[in-house]
C-alpha cells in the first residue's frame, strides 16, 4: 500500500503504525453528561465499515505525523489523507 | 531423443547427474528437456497414491516433476525440473518414494485407491482422538509428501530489492515484447521481468514466421532493441509472484541457482516492484483432459511437447499420438511431422470438425478409453475398440489465460465461451493490471499482434504521454477453436483432474454426492487446486466435471480465485538478510565497552544489550556477583548503566499543561530544577507506564520513560499532542540515544560524584535535596545533567551526558569511586534492589493492573481531566477488595519463592475461585538474607502479618508466606533523602 502523505508525498505503508477508526479524535469532555458512557463509547466501540473508513495512520518510520486516512476498505482505494492536526484544530475553531 | 540437426546440439556439452546416474545434455537445456533427451521417463511418484508419474509441461505449472536438487545445505527440495536450467555438475534426485524411484514400497496406496478418496483423512482417523497426533498424522506426513528438508541451514545469501518503475511487463513473449517497445518510445521507465532464462516467451516454442522470417530472428532484433536503451531494465530468471495494492509487485530473481559453484554473491534476490502501470503478458496455459489411466509418464501436455521438439530438439519415442479436443492439438503434430516423428494418430473429441491436415490419420469424435504402460505409455484404447501402439501421448485440453496474478487483489474471472476461457474483468482502477495477448484471451499470433498495439497505444493516449506509431509487423496466420470436452465418461477413479494433489473425477463425483458442490467447498473437500502448483493445468477440468455433475456449464459453476504466491518462494528469501544475529539491530549502551573489558554477562532487553551483572575473580554462580553487587552498593556506592530508559525532551509554552494531561498526577507547578515521579494510564483506566519527570526550565521538561515502552509512550504523546490538544505549544523529540546516563548508588554516592562536579557547584543536601535535578559541569567542563533520584532507595544520583561521553564517563566514575571500592552493577542488582525497596516495574505495571491495584490511586487529580482519568473511576476497579500491591517473605525463611505463585488462604484448596492473587517480583534479597516477594492479594494493605500459601501447581509447590509492607528496606525513606 502507498499512502499520499500531505507533507512527503507517495509513503509505503511499511513506514506507518495502523491505529484505527479515526473517531479516536473526538474524546468526550469529561464535564459533558454522562461522560461517563461517553468514554466507554470512545474506548471500546469501533467500526469496521466495508467501504469508505476513516482511519489513523502514524508515519513512524518518517515524520512522526497523525494522518487520518480516508480509505475504501473493500477496494482498498486511498481517497483522502490529512493531518490529524490541522483536521483537529479546525474542528475546535468551531 | 534428441534430434541430433537441432542448433542446440552446437552448444556446450554439459554433464549432470539424476538419481546417481550420469546423463548429457546441452547448454540452453532445462533439467527436464535434458531427462527427455535421455528418454527417462519416470520422474518421481505422485503426491497421495505413489503413482508413478513423468514430465507433464514445460514450465510452472508443472504438477509432476518434482525434484531435489543438489546436496547438503544447499539441497532443495520440490523444484520443478521444467524451470530449472541445466549446469555442468547438476545433481537433481526423484523425491517421495521409499526404497527405490522404480520399485517404491509405497505403491501399495495405489492399490487401496477405491478406499482412500476425498475426505478419507476427515471421516477414517476420527477415533480414538488422542491417537492422531501420535499415531496417525505422522505416518500420513510420512506417506503423503513432498520433498525432503536437509535440515540445515542454507549457507546461501539472499538480498531484497527494492525497484521503481512507469511500466512493468510480466513476459517477455511477443506481446511483452511489443508493449515494451511501444513503452518504451514515450520515455517512461519500463521493466521487463521474464521467468525464463531467454526472452520470447512462447515463440522459443513456435514455428512462427514474423516479417518473413523465423520468429527467433525478430526476438533478437527486438530484445537488441531494448537492451540499448537507458529507460528499460529486463530481468530474466525472474518470476513475479505477487500483485499487491497500489502498483506494488513482488519478484523472486533467481541469481546463482543455475551455477555449480557457491559464491558469495545472493542466491535469490526478492524484489520489491513499484509501478504506475502493470502489463500483464503472461501468456496462457494449457489445460488437460480427464480420460482413464491419464497420468502414466510419457502422457504430456501438447503444446510441452511441442516446446520440447522446437527448442530443445528433445522428444519421447518415436510413435506418437495426439488428444485434443481443440485446433492447437493439430499444429503439434504438424510441427512433430515436420521433424520427421511418426504421428500415430490424432484423436479430436470434436466430431463436426473438418480436419486441418489430411496427411496425418485422424480419429475425430472419439476419446481415449484406456492406457497401458505402468511406468511409461505403451498403447491407448479409442472409445471405438481400437488398440494404438504408442510411446508418448501428447494432449490438449485447449488453453487458459495465465490471469493468477490478476486475482491477487481479488479480480474475479468471468466466462468466455468463445474460447472456453476465464478472463480477468476490466477494472478502471488506476493501478490495475492491465492483460495483453494470450493473457488477454487472445489465441492467434495474427490477433495478438493487432490487439495488443491497440491495447498499448490507448493506454498511452489514456495517460497523455507521446504517441508512439503502432508496430507493424506480419506474421504466419493461426486459427484457434476449442470444445469443452474435458470429462471422462468412463473409470472416473483412474482419470485424474489434479495430478499433483492425485485428485481423479472420482473425487468431484463423491464431492458432489457429500453436498460440497460450491466451488470454495470442492477445493477444501478433495484438495482440488491446492498443490505446489495451484491447479493451474488442472482446475478447469474439475469444474467441468462438476458442472456436467450439476447439469449447467462452467459460467454458473464459476471458479475459485488463485492467490499468492504464482510460484513456491523460500522462506530465505522472505528473510533475506534478517537471519541470525542480524534479525534486528543490535543496541548498545554507551558503557558497552568498559563492561566487556569487565567481563560482564549481557543480556538482551528489547533490542539492547544491557550488562546483567558483572562477575569477579573466583565468582562461579551468577548469585554471587549480584548479590556482592547489591551488598556493595547499599555499603558504599555501586554505578549501573540506565541509559536504555526512554528520555523524551518536552518543550513550549504549554507543556506542563500538557503533562497534566498525559500523567494522573499534576506537573504545572513543579519547580524548575525538581523532579517528580508520574504514573500514567492509558484511556481505559489501566497502568500504562511511570518514571521521573525533571523540570529544566519554565517551559522545558525531560521526561523518563521505562526502557520496553520508551517507543510507545513516544507514540502516544505524540497522538495527545496532535490528536488531542494539537492547540497547545508543545514539540517532543526522543533523546534516549542522545544521553548516557547513569545511576550513581549507595551511601558514599555523593562524596564520589563531588569529585568529579566541577566548581563551585555545590551538591550538598542543603543545596542539592531528593528529587533536586541541575544542568552543571563536570571534569572541567563537560556539560552535563545531575538529577536526585533513587530506584534502589540509597542515596542515590542520575548523572547524564551526551552519548559520545558516555563511555569516558563510565570509566571516570570507577576510577574516582576506586577509594570507595566503587563498582559496577548491573540489571539483576538493580532488580533486586528496587524489590527490597518496593518500587514497580514492568512485572507490576504488566498491562493488567490499576493504580489502585499499585496502591496509586491517590495520585490521580480529580481537579483535571487526564488520559485515563475517566474510566479509572469504574466501579470494578475501585471495589473494597481489588488486589493491592503488597510485600511478601517465607515464613520458613530459608524457603525459595517463585514469581507467578498464586495466593491462596491458609487452609483452603488451590482452585481458581480461592485465588486471592499472585507474586509478580521475586528475588533474594542478600541485604535481608533470604526471598522476598512483590506481588498483589485481595486487600492486601489490612492483612499486613497475615500468613497465606504461595503455590505454584506448575511445580506442586506450596510455599507459606507472611504479608507485608513493600517496602522492605527503608520504608521512610531516611536514606535517600539523607
Amino acid at each position: 500500500m502507498l499512502i499520499d502523505h500531505p507533507l512527503l508525498g507517495l509513503r509505503d505503508s511499511s513506514e506507518f503504525i495502523y491505529m484505527g477508526d479515526a473517531k479516536l479524535l473526538n474524546r468526550p469532555n469529561w464535564k459533558s453528561k454522562n461522560s461517563n458512557t461517553k468514554f466507554i463509547d470512545y474506548g471500546y466501540l469501533r467500526k469496521n465499515p466495508a467501504g469508505e473508513h476513516k482511519e489513523l495512520w502514524y508515519h513512524e518510520q518518517g515524520d512522526r505525523s497523525w494522518l487520518v486516512v480516508t480509505r475504501n476498505t473493500v477496494t482498498h482505494e486511498i481517497l483522502k489523507v490529512e493531518l490529524a492536526r490541522y483536521l483537529k484544530r479546525k474542528a475546535n475553531a468551531k | 531423443m534428441r534430434n541430433s540437426s537441432h542448433p542446440i546440439t552446437n552448444k556446450q556439452k554439459l554433464s549432470f547427474t539424476f538419481n546417481g546416474k550420469k546423463y548429457f545434455g546441452y547448454k540452453g537445456d532445462t533439467l527436464a528437456s535434458a531427462l527427455i533427451a535421455n528418454n527417462i521417463k519416470l520422474v518421481g511418484r505422485s503426491f497421495k497414491y505413489h503413482r508413478p508419474r513423468g514430465i507433464f509441461s514445460a514450465g510452472s505449472e508443472e504438477p509432476n516433476a518434482l525434484v531435489e536438487l543438489g546436496d547438503g545445505p544447499y539441497k532443495e527440495p520440490n523444484t520443478k525440473a521444467t524451470n530449472v536450467e541445466l549446469f555442468d555438475g547438476l545433481k537433481g534426485s526423484s523425491q517421495n518414494f521409499l526404497g527405490s524411484i522404480n520399485f517404491d514400497l509405497m505403491a501399495i496406496n495405489d492399490f487401496l485407491k477405491n478406499f482412500i478418496g476425498a475426505g478419507f483423512y476427515y471421516k477414517t482417523f476420527m477415533w480414538p482422538r488422542r491417537f492422531w497426533e501420535k499415531l496417525y498424522e505422522p505416518i500420513i506426513r510420512r506417506a503423503a509428501g513432498l520433498g525432503k528438508l536437509s535440515l540445515k541451514a542454507d549457507p546461501s545469501h539472499y538480498d531484497k530489492g527494492y525497484l521503481h518503475c512507469d511500466f512493468l511487463i510480466i513476459g517477455s513473449g511477443i506481446s511483452g515484447l511489443m508493449s515494451a517497445l511501444l513503452l518504451a518510445e514515450t520515455g517512461s521507465e519500463v521493466l521487463i521481468v521474464e521467468e525464463d532464462f531467454i526472452l520470447g516467451g512462447r515463440l522459443n516454442s513456435e514455428r512462427l514466421v514474423i516479417n518473413g522470417k523465423q520468429s527467433s530472428i525478430w526476438i533478437g532484433q527486438a530484445v537488441k532493441k531494448l537492451k540499448s536503451l537507458k529507460n528499460v531494465r529486463i530481468l530474466n530468471r525472474t518470476t513475479v509472484f505477487a500483485a499487491f495494492d497500489h502498483g506494488i509487485f513482488a519478484a523472486i530473481e533467481k541469481k546463482t541457482d543455475h551455477k555449480l559453484e557457491k559464491s558469495s554473491k545472493p542466491r535469490q534476490i526478492n524484489w520489491k516492484i513499484y509501478t504506475k502501470h502493470c502489463i500483464l503478458a503472461s501468456g496462457a496455459i494449457e489445460r488437460s483432459i480427464a480420460f482413464p489411466q491419464n497420468d502414466r509418464p510419457g502422457i504430456m501436455l501438447a503444446g510441452s511437447v511441442r516446446t520440447y521438439a522446437n527448442r530443445f530438439g528433445a522428444h519421447y519415442g518415436q510413435k506418437i499420438a495426439i488428444y485434443t479436443n481443440n485446433d492447437d492439438g493439430w499444429k503439434t503434430a504438424d510441427d512433430l511431422k515436420n521433424m520427421g516423428l511418426e504421428i500415430k494418430a490424432i484423436i479430436d473429441t470434436r466430431k463436426e470438425i473438418e480436419a486441418p491436415s489430411s496427411s496425418i490419420s485422424s480419429y475425430l469424435g472419439q476419446k481415449i478409453t484406456k492406457t497401458y504402460g505402468r511406468k511409461g505409455i505403451k498403447a491407448i484404447k479409442l472409445s471405438s475398440g481400437s488398440k494404438l501402439d504408442v510411446d508418448c501421448l501428447a494432449v490438449s485440453g485447449g488453453w487458459s489465460s495465465n490471469i493468477h496474478l490478476t486475482c491477487h487483489k481479488r479480480g474475479k474471472p468471468v466466462w468466455d465461451n468463445i474460447y472456453k476461457n476465464f478472463l480477468s474483468v476490466d477494472n478502471a482502477q488506476k493501478d490495475d493490471i492491465i492483460p495483453v495477448g494470450a493473457a488477454r484471451g487472445i489465441f492467434e499470433i495474427q490477433n495478438i499482434i493487432s490487439d495488443t498495439n491497440r491495447v498499448i497505444l490507448s493506454l498511452i493516449k489514456k495517460i497523455g504521454l507521446s504517441m508512439p506509431n503502432r508496430i507493424t509487423i506480419t506474421s504466419s496466420k493461426e486459427q484457434y477453436g476449442c470444445s469443452l470436452d474435458l470429462v471422462s465418461s468412463s473409470n472416473p477413479s483412474n482419470s485424474f483432474i489434479d495430478l499433483q494433489n492425485d485428485v481423479t473425477q472420482k473425487d468431484i463425483e463423491l464431492s458432489f454426492r457429500e453436498g460440497f458442490k460450491s466451488v470454495e467447498h470442492l477445493k477444501r473437500y478433495s484438495t482440488l487446486g491446492m498443490a505446489t502448483d495451484q491447479g493451474k493445468t488442472s482446475n478447469i477440468l474439475g469444474l467441468a466435471s462438476m458442472a456436467k455433475l450439476k447439469g449447467t456449464n462452467i459460467s454458473e459453476v464459476g471458479t475459485t480465485i488463485f492467490r499468492p504466491p504464482y510460484v513456491p518462494v523460500a522462506i530465505s528469501a522472505f528473510a533475506g538478510r534478517s537471519r541470525g544475529k542480524d534479525f534486528r539491530p543490535t543496541r548498545l549502551t554507551p558503557s558497552h565497552n568498559v563492561a566487556s573489558k569487565r567481563n560482564a554477562v549481557f543480556v538482551e532487553t528489547g533490542n539492547w544489550l544491557r550488562a546483567q551483572w558483572f562477575p569477579e575473580k573466583g565468582e562461579t554462580f551468577w548469585r554471587q556477583s549480584v548479590d556482592r553487587e547489591v551488598l556493595q552498593t547499599r555499603n558504599s556506592v555501586g554505578i549501573c548503566d540506565v541509559t536504555t530508559l526512554g528520555k523524551i525532551d518536552i518543550q513550549g509554552k504549554d507543556c506542563s499543561e500538557f503533562l497534566n494531561f498525559v500523567y494522573t498526577n499534576a506537573f504545572a507547578k513543579l519547580p524548575i530544577n525538581r523532579v517528580r515521579y508520574g504514573l500514567m494510564l492509558r484511556e481505559d483506566g489501566v497502568a500504562y507506564d511511570d518514571g521521573t519527570t525533571a523540570r529544566l526550565g519554565k517551559n522545558h521538561f525531560i521526561m523518563t520513560t521505562t526502557t520496553a515502552n520508551a517507543a510507545l509512550v513516544f507514540r502516544s504523546l505524540e497522538f495527545v499532542r496532535q490528536c488531542l490538544l494539537p492547540n497547545l505549544d508543545v514539540h517532543l523529540i526522543s533523546t534516549t540515544d542522545s544521553w548516557a546516563q547513569y545511576s550513581v548508588a549507595g551511601p558514599n554516592s555523593r562524596r564520589l560524584l563531588q569529585k568529579i562536579v566541577d566548581k563551585p557547584k555545590d551538591i550538598t543536601n542543603e543545596n542539592f535535596p531528593f528529587m533536586a535535578c541541575r544542568e552543571l559541569t563536570i571534569c572541567g567542563g563537560f556539560m552535563a545533567r545531575l538529577f536526585r533520584i533513587s530506584f534502589s532507595g540509597e542515596l542515590a544520583y542520575e548523572i547524564a551526558v551526551p552519548t559520545q561521553y558516555g563511555n569516558a564517563l563510565f570509566d571516570a566514575l570507577l576510577s574516582a569511586g576506586k577509594e570507595f571500592n566503587a563498582i559496577p552493577y548491573g540489571t539483576e542488582a538493580l532488580g533486586v534492589m528496587r524489590i527490597e525497596k518496593g518500587h514497580t516495574a514492568g512485572n507490576e505495571i504488566n498491562g493488567q493492573t490499576t493504580a489502585q491495584n499499585l496502591g496509586l490511586s491517590r495520585m490521580i487529580s480529580k481537579k483535571a481531566d487526564s488520559i485515563g482519568n475517566m474510566l479509572s473511576e469504574r466501579e470494578g476497579f475501585n471495589r473494597s477488595d481489588i488486589a493491592t500491591l503488597s510485600g511478601f517473605k517465607p515464613v520458613q525463611r530459608n524457603q525459595k519463592l517463585e514469581a507467578g505463585s498464586h495466593l491462596i488462604s491458609a487452609g483452603k484448596k488451590p482452585t481458581m475461585e480461592n485465588d486471592e492473587g499472585w507474586l509478580s517480583s521475586v528475588a533474594f534479597s542478600p541485604t535481608l538474607g533470604h526471598y522476598i516477594a512483590l506481588g498483589f492479594i485481595k486487600r492486601g494493605e489490612t492483612r499486613i502479618g497475615e500468613k497465606v500459601c504461595a503455590v505454584n501447581l506448575l511445580q506442586n509447590k506450596t510455599t507459606e508466606v507472611e504479608i507485608v509492607s513493600p517496602h522492605f528496606i527503608d520504608p521512610e525513606g531516611v536514606k535517600q533523602r539523607g
